[in-house]
């Protein structure tokens, strides 16, 4: 056994760490802060405004303001709820599809497994940016602009999802007990739902996180699509905000913390299954 | 019945794909064949095309933004994925030392930035960059006295772009080297250490083999993230910034396509750039297996 290292080297360990931990989690802190602060304290105050001379926090002049801004004079329950449409249908979607592309390939043999499987790799090696603008073409074509069905076909059996729900299937469904509920006379599409999506549900929720954490961080794709500003998920929305309000610091903290909120409350209550459906893939593959 | 259900077990697997193979066709095959014949075209909107054949290669190769837009491109990919390696491979090694308490907690923190889409990174940075009020100059100004108007968003744009992607990535690929290091042979480790080799000789021999195919894949990985950056600069500086030190090939080609309307030149950037990124794959590739065989 390799000894365990000084008490020294121990207590350096920890305060490296310790400095990280710090960078990684100011700059969220102090743009919670600076949410309930008015623009002259964001001059006056780096993190909460004090009571003269002394170090008291003057929660006094801590302020709503901003968020009553956003939601009153600018819509931003609009917004958040766009976000929240989009990225639940999406992401049901695409893990629903996902996963039965997925089946097909660890489970089935069949004419064109082989080809399916080199269209699925090579359907994920495609970079995004190159579609943007055929995309936008067909999209235009088949009169889907600004709408956001739009934008949902084209995100809803993501390539990677197949191929992740693959891995994790090919060992963890045994074929045996696919074969005696087909001898009991249970259907393809029972089966699937009853037998299988169970079995891998770690893998379901992982990536029902991923797409919806994909679909509500996405920015290209709806600033591209849509036009009406009341079809605007919080991606877009805060870039409008960003450019017309640039010195509002208050008001752009807020908006910055509605829009990170919800996903970071949704990651912490999931983010055991997160972690380890995001890891797997690369492990095994 | 049999007769029946093994019908169905023929069936089934097709059905199952039928998603997938219809979205493939028409939003990827489709776009695809799509671009070829864009990149040939000038187009002002999606209405107005006018052929140009070659003409669109030939002008992206003397246009001066694109070329500014590559070396924005290419100094922040090679310097942002330089300096995250080794950082988040220290801390996946600092993570993963058998005493350590509160190792859960921390990787958790460390992980947080990522879930931050690179939009609000963006915003968000944007005002820590800030010049008298932002936390950066702030903080610099009280520990080490620096001045409070130093212009991250103005002059210093591309360490303003490093400094918020290694906020954001370092800790999403700790995780992936933390994966990697529980393949190093825990043997070999205490044998090397018996037979006194140092914490230098056991990183180079033991662990930095044992990870290298992960590793790979996740430089591959970051390269890739990085060539593509674009949210980023673009909510970090409002667009290009200040001349147009923030420009990346994937915003130029947002600027061609979408703000100026031509569909056309932003297909063949959109090449230009796949062209870049299949480059990077096939050397990535070509270097692991050098790497097995030696």
């Amino acid at each position: 056994m390799i000894d365990r290292p000084s008490n020294l080297i121990q207590l350096l360990v920890y305060a490296v760490l310790a400095f990280f931990t710090v960078i990684t989690l100011v700059p969220l802190v102090w743009l919670l802060v600076g949410a309930f602060k008015t623009n002259e304290d964001f001059f006056g105050y780096l993190f909460f405004p004090l009571k003269e001379g002394g170090l008291a926090i003057d929660w006094a002049r801590l302020t709503l303001e901003n968020f009553r801004g956003l939601f009153f004079s600018l819509n931003f329950g609009n917004y958040i709820a766009n976000s929240f449409f989009l990225a639940s249908v999406t992401s049901v979607l695409a893990t629903l599809f996902a996963a039965m592309g997925g089946y097909a390939l660890a489970k089935f043999q069949f004419a064109g497994r082989q080809l399916m499987l080199g269209v699925v790799l090579f359907a994920i090696i495609i970079p995004a940016p190159l579609l943007l603008a055929p995309v936008f073409q067909l999209i235009y074509q088949l009169n889907l602009l600004n709408t956001y069905t739009g934008l949902i076909l084209p995100a809803m059996a993501p390539a990677f999802g197949i191929f992740l729900f693959r891995q994790a299937m090919l060992n963890s469904v045994p074929t045996e007990l696919l074969e005696a509920a087909r001898i009991d006379g249970c259907g393809e599409g029972r089966i699937f739902l009853t037998i299988v999506l169970p079995i891998v549900r770690p893998m379901v929720g992982a990536f029902l996180l991923i797409t919806f954490l994909g679909t509500w961080n996405n920015f290209i794709m709806p600033q591209v699509l849509l036009q009406s500003e009341e079809m605007f998920p919080l991606s877009v929305a805060i870039a409008q905000l960003r450019g017309t309000y640039s010195t509002d610091y208050g008001m752009i903290s807020a908006g910055t913390v509605i829009s990170i909120a919800p996903v970071m409350c949704l990651f912490l209550l999931l983010q055991r299954e997160f972690i380890s459906g995001l890891t797997s893939g690369a492990v095994k593959g | 019945m049999s007769f029946f259900s093994n019908r169905s077990v023929q069936v089934a697997p097709y059905l199952f794909l039928a998603p997938f193979a219809s979205v493939f066709l028409v939003f990827m095959v489709y776009p695809l064949f799509q671009s070829v014949i864009l990149a040939m075209e000038q187009t002002f909107g999606p209405e107005h095309t006018q052929f140009v054949g070659f003409a669109n290669l030939r002008y992206v190769f003397g246009d001066p933004f694109f070329y500014t837009a590559l070396r924005n491109t290419f100094i922040f990919a090679a310097a942002s994925v330089l300096l995250q390696m080794p950082l988040s491979l220290a801390l996946a090694m600092l993570l993963n030392q058998p005493w350590l308490k509160g190792r859960w907690l921390l990787r958790l923190i460390f992980f947080s930035p990522a879930l931050v889409g690179a939009v609000f990174v963006g915003v968000m940075f944007s005002i820590i960059f800030e010049r008298r009020t932002g936390l950066l100059n702030v903080v610099l100004h009280r520990l080490f006295g620096f001045s409070l108007d130093f212009p991250w968003l103005q002059e210093y744009a591309m360490p303003a772009m490093i400094i918020a992607s290694l906020w954001m990535w370092t800790g999403f690929n700790m995780l992936y080297f933390l994966a990697a290091l529980q393949n190093v042979d825990k043997e070999l480790m205490e044998a090397a250490h018996m037979d006194g080799a140092g914490p230098w000789d056991r990183f180079l021999n033991v662990t930095l083999p044992a990870i290298r195919p992960i590793g790979g894949f996740v430089v591959l990985l970051s390269l890739i993230g990085a060539f593509q950056v674009f949210e980023l600069p673009f909510l970090l500086f409002d667009g290009p910034g200040v001349d147009n030190r923030g420009l990346t090939i994937v915003m130029y080609l947002y600027q061609s396509g979408f703000q100026l309307g031509d569909l056309g030149y932003a297909s063949t950037i959109g090449w230009i750039l796949a062209i870049i990124l299949i480059a990077l794959s096939w050397l990535q590739r070509r270097l692991s297996r050098n790497e097995s065989y030696s």
